[in-house]
């Protein structure tokens, strides 16, 4: 099989050796691996195969559906735990919201609709493409939500329940008022323009002085509704600006609107002279769809981060007067005891009191090792138990734990603007605080010189001359980058991330779950007695399967359910291995650590790749083989560091892992820059003196451990399936975690930059040439307004070039 | 000739009002929730079984 063959399923490329067909409508595919091969299975299986024929953009790499992971989806049956996010509609017939991950296009949207709808006891499902959450409706009585959320496991897809904020139903109506509002105006500007054509056409072919009063009255009152209403928030946002002395585009865009319309109203009084409601209405409708676009797409990336961070509360378990108990981990105190399972995150900072296990602290430390824990040992939030159960009493909840940080650093990322859109917004002021001294010297100088033009000057002024689309530059640009990239799978967490990445000189690369998988695969094994290597790898895999260990899972995958010996007496050496008797004889597996016959062995000389784990297997006479398990190279990081240095970009590598596994995937990859053995102020520290010779960098990290330096670095991106805390100080999170999304990424940045300037030069260049013509009355107050709306729908048609890239 | 006009203006706020009626009965019945799903949905076919010739190719198998 040729190594360039791309997976049906997601797309990446298959690696040599990978052996996963599946006929799909009559053709056989080839998957990358196990999950992919799963997934596609499951989707065959129910008659859904067409979503490959609808889809648009492959999703993401199908995992494997760990037992553990499946066991802890049964906690969401609890009804103590479904309290905080389940609404019970009737007796037994329930309703939540989920958010689902790896959502890539409207056919997954319809794979899930579907799905989900075969099954029994499911009411009602509703996929919210936008936003990517789902509403759905159950009958307790023939479904569990569990199931239903492993039915989407199947597919590929992840789903968590979620807390239907408050905030989330204010935004929903929010943005139905919005949108009334400018089909109020819609409606109204259509009318009104309308009849405006039939009074231009009256002044200048000549028209009954009655009619023409009678289109008048008409016109005000198609107006008021647009007056009174729906440019009210524009009234408020000026009167706060002025009450806080700090002026907004709003004060000149109210101060036109009600100069305009009881200018008109006089005149509509008086009988005689040009009215500007078509001006009004017209300016109104634009501002208030401009705004809308903007609210629209700023909304859809704070979604995207919530939905990332899940906002559905932890839970944990509870042991009291000998009785567990379910409980949220926000409502935890310290003192508390808990029951941490196997394969569970710990769910508060603590210390141990009851039981001996390995916990996987890859959340602080971004390498997958098991620690040993013990009686007495401290455990941090967030990391995984991976052997036995654990009881520990909670010594920091609420604020100190990770999850509140994380809740802290979203805050943050949502409230920060881009540098240039916070400039753009200084300039809009100050060019308000001109406009408005403008405009009064215009209007007493015509005063002086012609009263009657006084109004019709001073609206024009105030409408051609309203840095609507200064103000709206950069946003645009900004939005319709960010939601076309956010389509790819890649989110922008941080305002200034795009900006940065246009100018980035430098990336580098953590190694470990950036380059790599971060996760060991079995990649040979090395027989010593008579054994060949397939019996000794299925007696590994029958030994393992009473581990928890993350190794023991490379071992099980690679050895069907069925082939497995049935294993008894097995016991678990949490930091070490297991032993257990197959067929009356006892085997053990495990590190040099746990027989004495392997550490009897010399080292022997082994072809072992740099950084490999190797696991030993001995029955109670002699070594039987040796297992190599080692971090493999994500299939598209070689294809990734073709296009950096295409783009002329410098490539490092920056790890925590020994030297000599740096060096070898380094070398694989052709990166000539790498180090290894870094703690994470040793990573930041040599980033600094990358930024000292004038190098913009871009970090590419994962874990706990480059939290450090992607806050450090200019700009930084994390894997998605990257620890929690380094996708939130992160400014990029790549959800799809393609490996080639980071030079789209960089190309997105750097055509961002090109619009915005753009954008820039025309909103100020339009402004400034028509300002003279505006005040030497060349500029008819309708013309101001449709000049005001094409440079703004300039710069917006400018910025959605941006999709494009 | 302003009766006529009167007419057609009257006739022009009645529509107006039943447009801006079913603007807002499609906005409270949450049409306006997601705006992109519905414009893909309408593309996937579906409704195979639906497709009496389909079905009968079924039945006979």
């Amino acid at each position: 099989m040729s190594v360039d063959a791309a997976c049906f399923h997601c797309g990446l490329p298959v690696p040599e050796g990978a052996e996963f067909p599946l006929e799909i409508e009559g053709e056989v595919r080839t998957m990358c691996c196990r999950g992919c091969h799963a997934v596609a299975q499951a989707i065959v299986e129910n008659g859904l195969q067409e979503y490959y024929r609808h889809r648009t953009a492959m999703p993401t790499t199908g995992q494997e559906l760990i037992p553990s992971e499946l066991s802890k989806l049964a906690l969401y049956d609890h009804p103590e735990i479904q309290k905080s996010f389940v609404i019970e509609n009737d007796p037994h017939i329930k309703q939540a919201s989920l958010i689902l991950e790896g959502i890539t296009c409207a056919a997954c949207v319809w794979l899930n609709e579907r799905h989900l709808q075969q099954l029994p006891g499911v009411m009602a499902v509703q996929v919210n493409y936008g936003n990517h959450r789902a509403r759905i409706i159950w009958d307790e009585r023939e479904i569990q939500l569990s199931r239903i959320l492993k039915e989407i496991q199947l597919l590929g897809y992840n789903a968590h329940p979620y807390n239907a904020l408050q905030q989330e139903e204010l935004r929903r109506k929010g943005r139905s008022r919005d949108i009334r509002r400018i089909a109020v105006t819609g409606l109204s500007a259509a009318q009104v323009m309308m009849l405006a054509v039939a009074l231009y056409a009256g002044a200048a072919l000549g028209m009954d002085q009655s009619t023409a009063q009678l289109l008048r009255y008409v016109s005000l009152v198609l107006t008021l509704p647009v007056f009174l209403y729906t440019a009210v928030p524009f009234y408020v946002s000026a009167w706060r600006a002025i009450k806080s002395r700090y002026l907004n585009m709003d004060v000149p865009v109210s101060l036109a609107i009600i100069t305009a319309f009881f200018g008109s109203l006089w005149v509509t009084l008086l009988g005689d002279g040009v009215v500007y409601y078509d001006a009004i209405t017209m300016f109104t409708l634009f501002l208030l769809s401009t705004r809308f676009l903007e609210r629209n797409a700023r909304e859809k990336s704070v979604e995207a981060t919530e939905n990332l961070l899940k906002l559905v509360p932890a839970m944990s378990l509870r042991l009291r007067d000998g009785m567990q108990e379910a409980i949220a981990v926000l409502d935890l105190a310290a003192g508390d005891i808990i029951l941490v399972k196997p394969g569970e995150a710990v769910a508060a900072d603590g210390e141990v009191v009851a039981g001996v296990s390995s916990v996987d602290e890859a959340l602080l430390t971004g390498e997958s090792h098991a620690v040993s824990k013990e009686i007495g040992d401290q455990v941090i939030a967030g990391s995984i138990n991976l052997e036995g159960p654990l009881e520990v009493r909670v010594t920091g909840t609420g604020e100190n734990t990770v999850l509140a940080g994380i809740v802290r650093l979203l805050d943050r990322a949502v409230a920060e603007k881009p540098r240039l859109a916070k400039l753009a917004d200084q300039v809009a002021v100050r060019f308000t605080y001109v406009l408005l001294a403008l405009t009064l010297v215009v209007a007493l100088a015509w005063w002086w010189h012609e009263p009657g033009m006084v109004l019709e000057i001073v609206l024009a002024v105030l409408v051609v001359t309203c840095p609507c689309a200064l103000s709206i530059a950069a946003p645009a640009a900004f939005a319709a980058a960010g939601s076309h990239l956010l389509k790819q799978g890649i989110l922008l967490t941080r305002g200034h991330a795009l900006e940065t990445l246009a100018k980035v000189t430098h990336v580098v690369f953590d190694k470990t779950g950036t380059l790599t998988f971060g996760k060991p695969k079995l990649h040979q094994v090395l027989p010593f007695g008579e054994l060949d290597p397939d019996a000794c790898l299925r007696l590994a895999a029958s030994l393992e399967q009473a581990s928890e260990h993350p190794l023991a899972q490379s071992f099980l995958e690679q050895i069907s359910k069925n082939e497995l010996h049935l294993v008894t007496e097995a016991q678990n050496f949490p930091g070490k291995g297991v032993t257990g008797l197959i067929g009356g004889r006892r085997y053990t597996l495990g590190n040099r650590m746990l027989s004495t016959l392997t550490q009897a062995q010399a080292e022997p000389l082994l072809d072992v790749a740099p950084g490999a784990t190797v696991v030993w297997l001995c029955d109670d006479s002699q070594v039987l083989a040796a297992f190599e398990l080692s971090d493999e190279l994500r299939p598209d990081a070689i294809a990734l560091m073709e296009k950096l240095r295409e783009q002329g970009l410098g490539i490092s590598i920056l790890s925590g892992d020994s030297n000599a596994a740096v060096e070898y995937f380094a070398g694989r990859l052709g990166i000539t820059d790498c180090r290894g053995a870094l703690r994470p102020e040793d990573k930041l520290s040599a980033l600094k003196s990358l930024q000292a010779t004038g190098a913009v960098v871009a970090m590419v990290g994962d874990g706990v451990n480059d939290a450090p330096v992607l806050a450090g670095a200019d700009v930084s991106l994390a894997m998605g399936g990257g620890t929690q805390v380094a996708r939130a100080s992160s400014d990029i999170v790549l959800l799809s975690e393609k490996m080639l999304d980071i030079s789209r990424a960089l190309r997105a940045g750097q055509a961002t930059l090109i619009v915005m300037r753009q954008n820039f030069a025309w909103a100020a260049g339009y402004n400034f040439l028509a300002l003279p013509f505006a005040a030497m009355g060349y500029i008819p107050p309708w013309l101001a307004a449709l000049g005001m709306s094409v440079s703004s729908l300039i710069v917006v048609l400018n910025a959605l070039r941006l999709r494009q890239v | 000739m302003n009766s006529i006009l009167i007419f057609l203006l009257v006739l022009a706020a009645f529509m107006v009002i039943v447009a801006a009626f079913g603007i807002f009965w499609a906005i409270r019945s949450g049409q306006f929730e997601d705006m992109e799903g519905p414009a893909q949905r309408i593309l996937m076919d579906d409704d195979d079984p639906r497709i009496p010739r389909r079905r009968l190719r079924e039945d006979k198998k």
